[in-house]
């Protein structure tokens, strides 16, 4: 895996969420979140399905509407300087904040070459020399030029999760927003992405927020992390903290018991 | 628990071997030489994606797809040589006597039918039994999946009931008709971990009640080894190693090593994760 060191912005941009609340025809998906994430931070969500915890990430970047609530890009994450900092919806504001999806299966164009994928964000930002662009984030996702031209149907889908990471950082976000980047890859995959996501964190100094079922993937990638459930917030954690079991909620408790394998009930085994 | 080997296994795999035509008119074999028997126990079986896990299972049911060639110096159900029985007898055993639990419940049941009947035609497809009859057994398979309205569910669509829903729904399917064997696709990779740990009890339960075989192919090590009896490890369509319940810590292939190596594990700081190193020489 070659990461090219590359100019770390100067100074890293942090997120704050306040009362976000998305609502689909009166099914309340998110009621009133509000979270901070500082600059450089890692921050992770958990939660089972429908507990509203993808539904954040799309808010944050506007792909799933906003019924009320804020969301606000900061410097130093807890008070929010929404004055000079491009506000969310906004094109400036998709330039910071950038997504990668889960299934690199469906989140990839078809019919379009690795090349093609990387360069439309350049040509919707207008940012120049695409080429040297394009060249360079394939070298820092650790797939090289030889898959430039190669269609999505073509790669692994290691190697698609890798394009999409690419394709969420050709534009230099601040931020990158990870929606189970890999809950679709097998496990020796899925180390290798986690250990590229680490690594270009570290040299760029990346905001993340990542969403995840997996208590062992989040406790990995973020130092802080949010437990959600029927679009709720049931608690904060510490990565430490949810490593050393204290937590407080029965929930993330539960969820924890969960992640460490079946356990036969009738069985009087080592608990 | 132990393991309870019935004097003559249920189920006799021999070398089996799939084989796919490839683009250059050759063949390429997904499955190189299996070998296992089955009897009235819990089977795990763990691999990548592409090892050949899930066509193992699939030849054992005869659902490779048409071009699959599929050859076997054994490969037994009870008795009956699967190889050579004619369509009939396998159509009879498929589903009658061998069931299969699929990994999506969103792809894998019809989704213009409504679940209670879907449950229903498994049945009628393998015994005469009325439709008052009929409805009453689709009913009681819900019930014994843990539905707690069978009657409502009994009435929706595939798309209306959750995930965890719709795959009790199939599991209650394949055991309406009571087979011998279960083959388990990964039917848990689609749910979320409690009701993942739900669905395992519900088979569990089933499997010890009933005393069915089980094959489970999933690619999650932790889990296979916490739920099954005895675990196949495949790589690149053979079995690699075989291991005991919980005796994974004991695994000996460097391919199951590192694939334990490679999961963060929670309460453990390992930066970088360590990756899997893969030695041509395991392809061997």
């Amino acid at each position: 895996m070659s990461v090219t060191s590359q100019k770390a912005s100067a100074t890293s941009l942090g997120l704050a969420v306040s009362q976000l609340r998305v609502v689909y025809d009166g099914f309340v998906a998110v009621a009133d979140t509000s979270f901070h994430v500082r600059p450089g931070e890692s921050f992770g969500i958990v939660g089972e399905s429908g507990s509203g915890k993808s539904t954040v990430l799309r808010a944050i970047c506007g792909l799933a509407p906003r019924t009320g609530g804020t969301v606000a890009l900061g410097d130093d994450g807890s008070t929010a300087r929404t004055t000079a900092l491009p506000l969310p919806g906004s094109k400036p504001f998709r330039r910071l904040v950038q997504m990668v999806f889960q299934d690199p299966y469906g989140s990839l164009h078809p019919r379009q070459t690795v090349d093609r994928i990387l360069a439309e964000p350049l040509a919707i930002h207008g940012v120049p020399d695409a080429e040297t662009r394009i060249e360079r984030a394939l070298d820092e996702v650790g797939l090289g030029t030889g898959f430039r031209f190669r269609y999505p149907h073509q790669l692994s889908g290691g190697q698609r999760q890798r394009i999409a990471i690419a394709r969420a950082l050709i534009l230099e976000p601040q931020i990158l927003l990870l929606d189970e980047p890999t809950s679709a890859l097998d496990a020796s995959v899925q180390a290798e992405v986690l250990n590229l996501l680490e690594a270009l964190r570290r040299c760029r100094g990346l905001t993340f927020v990542m969403v995840s079922h997996d208590l062992a993937v989040v406790t990995h990638l973020c130092e802080r992390l949010m437990v959600m459930q029927r679009g709720q917030t049931v608690e904060f954690l510490s990565a430490p903290d949810l490593a050393a079991h204290r937590v407080t909620s029965a929930y993330t408790l539960s969820l924890m018991h969960a992640s460490s394998g079946f356990k036969r009930a009738a069985e009087p085994g080592p608990s | 628990m132990t393991a309870t080997h019935a004097s003559s296994p249920l189920l006799l795999v021999e070398d089996l071997r799939v084989a796919f035509p490839n683009r250059d008119g050759g063949m390429v074999e997904a499955v190189r030489g299996v070998s296992f028997t089955l009897g009235r126990e819990r089977l795990g079986i763990v691999g990548e994606s592409g090892s050949g896990k899930s066509q193992t299972g699939r030849a054992l049911l005869g659902l490779t797809a048409p071009e699959g060639r599929v050859t076997a110096r054994r490969l037994e159900f009870a008795g009956t040589d699967l190889l050579r029985c004619s369509p009939r007898q396998r159509r009879e055993l498929r589903g009658g006597r061998i069931a299969m639990v699929l990994q999506d419940p969103k792809f894998s049941l019809n989704p213009v039918m409504r679940i209670g009947p879907q449950i229903e035609e498994t049945l009628r497809a393998h015994t005469r039994v009325s439709s008052n009859e009929a409805k009453a057994r689709a009913l009681a398979a819900l019930e014994s999946v843990s539905i707690d309205d069978p009657e409502r569910v009994y009435k929706l669509y595939p798309h209306e009931v959750s995930g965890g829903m719709g795959q009790r729904a199939m599991i209650a399917m394949m055991l309406i008709a009571e087979p011998d064997i279960l083959i388990a696709d990964e039917p848990t990779s689609a749910l979320d971990v409690t009701v993942q740990l739900q669905v395992l009890g519900i088979m569990d339960k089933l499997v010890t009640e009933r005393g069915m075989g089980l094959i489970f192919v999933s690619h999650d090590l932790r889990l296979v080894s916490s739920f099954c009896d005895r675990i196949l490890v495949m790589y690149a369509g053979r079995v690699v190693e075989e291991l005991s319940a919980g005796g994974l810590a004991q695994a000996k292939h460097p391919y199951t090593q590192g694939l334990m190596a490679c999961l963060p594990t929670l309460g453990a700081s390992t930066h970088p994760l360590a990756t899997l190193d893969r030695q041509p020489e395991w392809a061997l």
